[in-house]
């Protein structure tokens, strides 16, 4: 995608693209960072905390945090992807577990938006501690691109 | 202690599990656990939808909860691999999800699972997913 102009460039896309996360209240209640962008690549951190253990017994972080932390990196990375911003709904979303998480250690991401159509976006995720070639887990998504719905329209009675 | 007591101990054992506001429900032998809407696990607040990521992860914990009580381990169950796929946007409302344990392995169990809100009819994401149910005997070196 080198050479195209995409939402991921320019002066305060950085600040755009955290606030983002910040607008999504799961994202702030797991404490989800941005930490870096480079077109339509994004970084960032899950920090470790003793209420998002999922086995008592090793401390080990629940799944279930990784999953939001790569859905949500993955679906800005679509966004990145883009020319102009728009929102993204996930179609489908894989993960592969290769190892727990070490405990009392943050979790860090990157996802990669490789492929964006006008209907999909594509995008590989990979969360690990220190770097990507020891990973904890892998994620491959795919994305409806253009998924805007009318504000409140999930507080609507479905039409008879 | 009765299944559903035991279950509850289990559920409260897990802290991610009181962290999402999940409680288990045990009928007979089925399991249903449900997530009381909550305005923080709210991915997309102009809708407003629940967070895939929340779906994916109430799926999850309810393959390994099932896992849990049909295997006579008190270990928990270690995830391989899942797939969600998303159906609906998950509205404002209580979600529930029951889990189908196609086959337990030696191994490895095969799992599939399915959330709702107000129809069962309706799902709003499926999920099938490979968990690790017992590891290799560790022999020694």
């Amino acid at each position: 995608m080198s050479g195209e102009n995409h939402y991921g460039e320019g002066q305060d896309v950085f600040e755009r693209v955290r606030a983002m996360m910040q607008w999504t209240p799961q994202g702030r209640a797991l404490g989800l960072e941005v930490t870096k962008l480079e077109g339509a690549q994004v970084w960032g951190r899950a920090p470790y905390k003793a209420e998002f253990v999922g086995d008592p017994e090793t401390g080990v972080v629940a799944g279930g945090v990784i999953t939001t932390f790569l859905d949500q990196l993955c679906g800005m990375a679509a966004v990145l992807a883009m020319r102009e911003p728009a929102v993204v709904a996930t179609i489908d979303l894989r993960i592969d577990y290769m190892r727990p998480a070490t405990p009392l250690r943050d979790v860090l991401a990157e996802a990669h938006c490789y492929k964006i159509g006008r209907n999909v976006a594509f995008v590989r995720a990979v969360a690990y501690e220190d770097t990507p070639d020891n990973p904890i887990a892998h994620a491959t998504s795919t994305f409806m691109v253009n998924a805007q719905r009318p504000m409140g329209a999930n507080l609507r009675e479905k039409k008879p | 202690m009765s299944p559903q007591q035991r279950l509850a101990d289990a559920i409260a054992r897990i802290p991610y599990a009181s962290f999402l506001g999940v409680r288990a429900e045990l009928k007979g032998d089925e399991l249903t656990l449900v997530l009381p809407y909550s305005e923080h696990l709210v991915g997309n607040p102009l809708l407003p939808a629940l967070h895939g990521g929340v779906v994916g992860a109430l799926m999850e914990l309810t393959a390994i909860t099932q896992l849990a009580m049909s295997s006579k381990s008190t270990k928990f169950p270690k995830t391989i691999d899942i797939g969600v796929d998303y159906l609906r946007s998950g509205k404002p409302l209580d979600t529930y999800a029951r889990a189908k344990v196609i086959k337990i392995g030696r191994r490895v169990a095969n799992v599939q699972v399915e959330a709702w809100q107000n129809e069962r009819s309706q799902p709003i994401a499926a999920m099938h997913g490979h968990f690790l149910v017992a590891d290799e005997e560790k022999t020694p070196a």
